[in-house]
């Protein structure tokens, strides 16, 4: 090319105690270039662009930025040398309007008129359409999206760094997304875009560094890759595929009728007549954005949260009102997302976790004192069975990586032999190797005559496991459909929330 | 009974002054708070600030020095709680516990050659003209300097939360210290900052009484007013403004049931003198009944640890 | 620079080591503040530490003195560790203890001079009773309209003074006792008095109850779905909801299961070692059981150490101001530095301390 590189890598390498986060890293990114940053989760994806955006400094390495050393002390030093970062999880405050958020985030900030002003202008410009004085709080994971990325685009970045910006969108708004990249590259702005997304990369980008295990294992330009081929140099190997006998589902289990219930939270969203109909046998995949009534749905079918008794029946009788230990009773058990502090206590043993939701199916207490012995017994039982890392029960469910933490946290369940199973973001943040092992138990499960529920924000997984299909939207959950018979436009359209679409099709 | 004997104007004044120490402390922990840290131990400050402002005032002869020292009393302790929160990564409520109990001690531990002994006195600033004005005048203009000072601290804190850029930043620390960081804000200085300053109000509200309402030094006579600070910040939903009516709101009961009760009142003087307790209870109760209000204006990093990872 | 690195596990060696350390820290602080008060730093931690136990002249006054201090402070404390695991902050226990006082006594007073062996274990009952009663105001405020209960249980400390103030000086007062304030002297009341069990020992009903409540919540803490419960809603609110605890039930437990605690020992220390209602027996042992209670770790075992340790703090220090003029006053002060370093040392537990190249933080 010729031209000075926007950005020049080269040898960096970060260690943590015990790990090694980046080893001997090193790209170039171009002006102008959209460079997919690949890897699986723990591939040391974050540390990279942590240590480009001053929040993490290197052990050894060099960086060059417009063919001047560079070495951001801080994030305030990366960004007044021209790069703007989106995160993953969003640096927002909910609790602070639009313009106080995008505010925040820059180095010199216009007044407050001037800054909305340039809020609503920029924001027209790449069909980003955000009003300045709402509270972020209210918004949608979507225009949240918008407001990191107007925060980035109003200091006027050569280099903006985009962690896993899609894992929020529908399709819809992935292509809204998309097309403001391009014209953002177009207007001379590198991005690095960071994904486990194969095809998103294909579409998108015109470089790929693909990671492993912290070091760089491939340059490539992905338009001349096949997915397939990407993917085996991410995790190393080859990849199997979960894979089920045809079942035909048996006789209704867990009906949900017209439910409506309010969130716990002040920034949830409120769950508004939802139904739906798990058969024995069955998966049913329940899509949708993060934070449309997800963890809603999984309180009130785990029943965290109590609704009336009708409104939830199991196998004809209404249990709403019951609460999650006399719903474990009956066998209608859950695995919510969050590992650490709701599935999970981070402190307690994994024995003592075992107890947490296994005392009544598994008998580990009589008349309320436990029997320490079996509670060990069956965390062990789970360790073998799901091929938990750790060295034993006996150690802090903290201390567990995410994806053997994830495999003890539905085997835990799996192995209570539920009824009905329902689990929330199943192999959310796991690697490779143990979301197929996570999603091949779920399918057994639901092979052995259970009904099992998946709400995700993964569509991929939920094409390749759920026998139906329905997304929430804003609380509400459209008509399912055979999964089979998607399209992603349909998909789109269900997460979007078009809900009158059913009534055009029957 | 006399009720007649209660002159409504001098009411008002008095109100104000035993509203301060209160204010003063309130308005600290309301921006400590707003940084998204408890500290339990405004009691202990308050009350090391009484003590550290009396013994200077009493050596020294000049009740400014006392308030000057009351506050970097008060700011050395909140020191304490700092490092043991925000260095050593303890929990907030037990250290500020441990603050209240230390302060209560290490104060009588100072104070004890102090017992008895009077303060020099703080003059009244009369404002020329607005202080002869009938019925206003007495109520509004003929106060101690520190009245004034504390009505222009909320008219500080409010506009600096408000309208400043380090304002902003200190609440959105407060709201999510994980954001923060990640966008390369000092999550640890600025809440330091915040705690030191909550220090200084504190002790400075310590000193008015020991100083100005009492004006005595004696073991303990804080009396659970930084409690009840604290109890003002839930009241206030954590607005400077509020924080305002609430001191006075309290004042105001304070002052009339020691009004009542020099008048003679027909009330069992213990009922009178648990009153303005069980009043704050009473509030808090009423505040914090609307679950989705309180939940809303409370800084959502409230009490949390934060402890930077990457 | 120093920084902290998270351990994977809290460090059991250090969990265990860290009051010793926090003990140690506070000695030489101490000594330091002792210097500064112009006492000899050496003689006073002696004094303190040693001498109640060891020394002639004064062990045989002060061995017994010890279980009569430590009784309270580990009833006491015990019930605030459970409601500390859980995260429900009773501050209140020296209300608590007040009002447990007033209705034991009360029920004593009402039935006086009648002799009947039911006498005692009623005002045991009531007092725990008046404890509850008083814990219960918090737990309700804050189970039914979400009330921060830290603040009222402590706000309701100065109204439980100012009852008891009434008490000694009107509903309660000596009828016979020429109107100085106070209650008739329930020790010398056969019928309502706690008496040293065995002599010389100080042991008192107050002390066996609270080596029960030791043992009964150590079985509660291990062996108990309850115990199990607090603990997790301690660590884990979240998964303590979905383990199917009922937070609003555990509240009122854990309140409720520490005023009754309080009031006991109220009650057994207004009918043995204070003997009567006046308006200032209650000396701060509410207080202090919150350090107590975090220096024994929260742990059945460990309370009962810090509060016999805590027990010799009182006695030591009350010699300390008969032999060396150091004010009572400072021995607050000592408590609380203890907890400090107490909290301070705690960071070993948790964190891994390195020092090197800092972070970008």
């Amino acid at each position: 090319m010729g031209a000075t590189p926007l950005l020049e890598i080269e040898g960096l390498t970060k260690t943590y105690p015990g790990v090694v986060a980046n080893e001997d890293v090193s790209l170039t990114i171009q002006p102008s270039e959209v460079h997919a940053l690949l890897g699986e989760n723990g591939a040391g994806k974050s540390t990279l662009v942590k240590i480009i955006y001053g929040l993490v400094r290197p052990d050894r390495g060099t960086m060059r930025l417009n063919g001047a050393p560079f070495a951001p002390a801080s994030p305030s030093a990366a960004r007044q040398s021209g790069i703007a970062m989106v995160f993953q999880h969003f640096s927002l405050f909910e609790a602070l309007n639009v313009a106080e958020n995008v505010s925040i985030g820059m180095e010199t900030p216009p007044p407050t008129r001037e800054l909305a002003h340039r809020i609503r202008e920029v924001s027209e410009t790449y069909g980003l359409p955000l009003d300045p004085h709402r509270l972020v709080g209210d918004l949608s994971a979507g225009e949240r999206q918008r407001v990191e990325i107007i925060r980035c685009l109003l200091q006027n970045p050569r280099l903006l760094i985009m962690d896993e910006p899609t894992s929020v969108l529908t399709p819809q708004e992935v292509e809204i997304l998309f097309s403001t990249l391009r014209q953002l590259s177009a207007d001379g702005t590198a991005i690095l875009y960071i994904s486990h997304k194969l095809e998103e990369i294909r579409t998108l980008c015109d470089e790929a560094t693909i990671l492993r295990r912290g070091r760089v294992v491939a340059n490539c330009n992905p338009r001349e890759q096949t997915a397939r081929e990407m993917a085996e140099l991410m995790v190393g190997s080859a990849l199997q595929s979960p894979g089920r006998s045809n079942v035909t589902p048996g006789a209704p289990l867990l009906e949900l009728k017209g439910l409506s219930a309010k969130s716990s939270s002040p920034f949830g969203s409120e769950l508004k007549s939802v139904s739906l109909e798990a058969r024995r046998g069955e998966v049913l995949g329940i899509g949708g954005v993060a934070g449309n009534g997800q963890d809603e749905l999984l309180a009130v079918l785990s029943g965290e949260q109590r609704v009336e008794p009708d409104a939830i029946q199991f196998g004809g009788a209404p249990i709403g009102h019951l609460g999650p230990n006399a719903r474990r009773n009956l066998g209608v058990l859950a695995a919510p997302e969050e590992r650490l502090g709701h599935a999970a206590a981070p402190e307690m043993s994994l024995t003592e976790n075992a107890m947490l939701t296994g005392s009544v199916r598994m008998g580990l207490s009589k008349s309320g004192f436990l029997n320490w012995g079996q509670a060990r017994a069956f965390a062990e039982d789970v360790i073998q069975a799901f091929d938990v890392r750790t060295p034993g029960a006996g150690n802090a469910a903290r201390s567990l990586s995410g994806g053997n933490l994830q495999k003890f946290v539905i085997g835990r369940e799996i192995k209570q032999s539920p009824q009905v199973l329902v689990v929330n973001q199943p192999t959310w943040g796991v690697d490779a190797s143990a979301a197929a092992a996570i999603r091949q138990a779920l399918l057994d499960l639901a092979e052995g005559g259970a009904a099992v529920i998946v709400i995700s924000q993964d569509l991929d997984e939920l094409l390749e496991i759920s026998d139906r299909f329905a997304a929430l939207n804003e609380g509400r959950l459209s008509a399912f459909r055979e999964t089979s018979e998607l399209t992603m436009d349909t998909i789109g359209l269900m997460m979007g929330g078009a809900h009158d679409m059913e009534v055009a099709h029957t | 009974m006399d009720l007649t004997s209660i002159n409504p104007v001098l009411l008002i004044a008095s109100l104000m002054v035993a509203a301060t120490p209160i204010l003063l402390a309130a308005l600290g922990e309301l921006v400590v708070e707003k940084a998204g840290v408890l500290n339990l131990g405004v009691e202990g400050m308050m009350i090391i600030g009484a003590v550290s402002g009396f013994i200077i005032a009493v050596e020294t002869n000049s009740a400014a020095l006392g308030f000057l020292f009351a506050a970097l009393g008060g700011m050395a302790l909140s020191l304490i709680f700092a490092l043991l929160t925000q260095v050593l990564l303890s929990n907030q409520v037990a250290t500020g516990l441990a603050l209240t109990l230390f302060g209560l001690g290490f104060s009588a531990l100072l104070g004890q050659n102090y017992v008895g002994i009077r303060a020099p006195s703080v003059p009244d600033w009369n404002i020329p003209l607005m202080s002869d004005v009938p019925v206003i005048g007495p109520i509004l203009f003929q106060h101690d300097p520190i009245v004034y000072g504390s009505l222009l601290l909320v008219v500080a804190v409010w506009a600096f939360l408000k309208y400043t850029r380090a304002g902003l930043i200190l609440r959105a620390v407060g709201e999510s210290h994980d954001s923060a960081h990640a966008l390369g804000y000092k999550v640890r200085r600025i809440r330091v900052a915040a705690i030191a300053f909550g220090g200084a109000c504190a002790g400075l509200g310590g000193a008015y009484l020991s100083l100005v309402r009492v004006p005595q030094w004696t073991e303990g006579m804080t009396a659970g007013a930084g409690w009840i600070a604290l109890a003002i910040v839930v009241f206030a939903s954590w607005k400077a403004g509020r924080v305002l009516i609430g001191a006075y709101l309290f004042g105001g009961v304070t002052v009339l049931q020691l009004n009542l009760q020099a008048a003679g009142a027909n009330v069992p003087v213990e009922i009178l003198s648990m009153s303005p307790y069980l009043i704050t209870i009473l509030v808090l109760v009423l505040i914090s009944a609307d679950r989705s209000r309180a939940a809303l204006n409370a800084p959502a990093a409230l009490g949390r640890v934060f402890h930077a990872s990457g | 620079m120093m920084r902290l690195e998270r351990r994977p596990e809290p460090s059991k060696a250090w969990t265990a080591a860290t009051p010793i350390l926090a003990v140690l820290a506070t000695m030489i602080a101490g000594g330091i503040m002792f210097a500064a008060l112009g006492k000899d730093p050496f003689a006073a931690i002696k004094l303190i530490f040693w001498d109640p136990l060891f020394n002639e002249q004064f062990a045989a006054f002060s061995r017994p003195q010890l279980l009569i201090k430590a009784g309270p402070l580990i009833l006491i404390a015990i019930g605030l560790s459970l409601g500390f695991r859980a995260g429900i902050w009773n501050i209140g226990a020296e209300g608590q203890y007040i009002m447990g006082a007033i209705c034991g006594a009360a029920v004593a007073l009402a039935v006086y001079p009648l002799e009947a062996w039911w006498i005692f274990p009623a005002m045991v009952l009531a007092g725990a009773f008046g404890g509850f009663l008083w814990a219960m105001i918090p737990g309700i405020l804050k189970t039914r309209f979400n009330t921060n209960e830290i603040l009222v249980s402590l706000l309701l400390v100065y109204v439980a003074e100012n009852i008891l103030a009434s008490a000694a000086l009107g509903f309660l007062r000596n009828p016979e006792g020429a109107g100085f304030p106070g209650s008739r002297n329930l020790s010398a009341y056969p019928a309502a008095s706690n008496p040293e069990i065995v002599a010389g020992t100080g042991m008192h009903w107050g002390v066996v109850a609270a080596f029960i409540a030791v043992i009964f919540a150590y079985i509660l803490l291990n062996r108990h779905i309850m115990g199990f419960n607090i603990r997790l809603a301690g660590q884990a609110p979240r998964a303590a909801r979905f383990a199917g605890v009922s937070p609003n039930r555990l509240i009122l437990f854990c309140l409720g299961v520490s005023g009754a605690l309080a009031g006991m020992a109220g009650l057994f220390e207004v009918a043995g070692p204070a003997g009567q209602i006046s308006i200032d027996f209650n000396v701060g042992y509410g207080f202090t059981a919150i350090i107590v209670a975090f220096l024994g770790r929260l742990h059945p075992v460990g309370i009962l150490l810090a509060g016999l340790l805590m027990a010799l703090t009182y006695i030591g220090g009350e010699l300390s101001q008969f032999m060396l003029g150091i004010p009572s006053a400072a021995i607050q002060a000592f408590q609380g530095m203890l907890l400090f370093f107490l909290l301070a040392a705690d960071v070993l537990t948790n964190f891994r301390v390195r020092f090197g190249r800092v972070e970008v933080a």
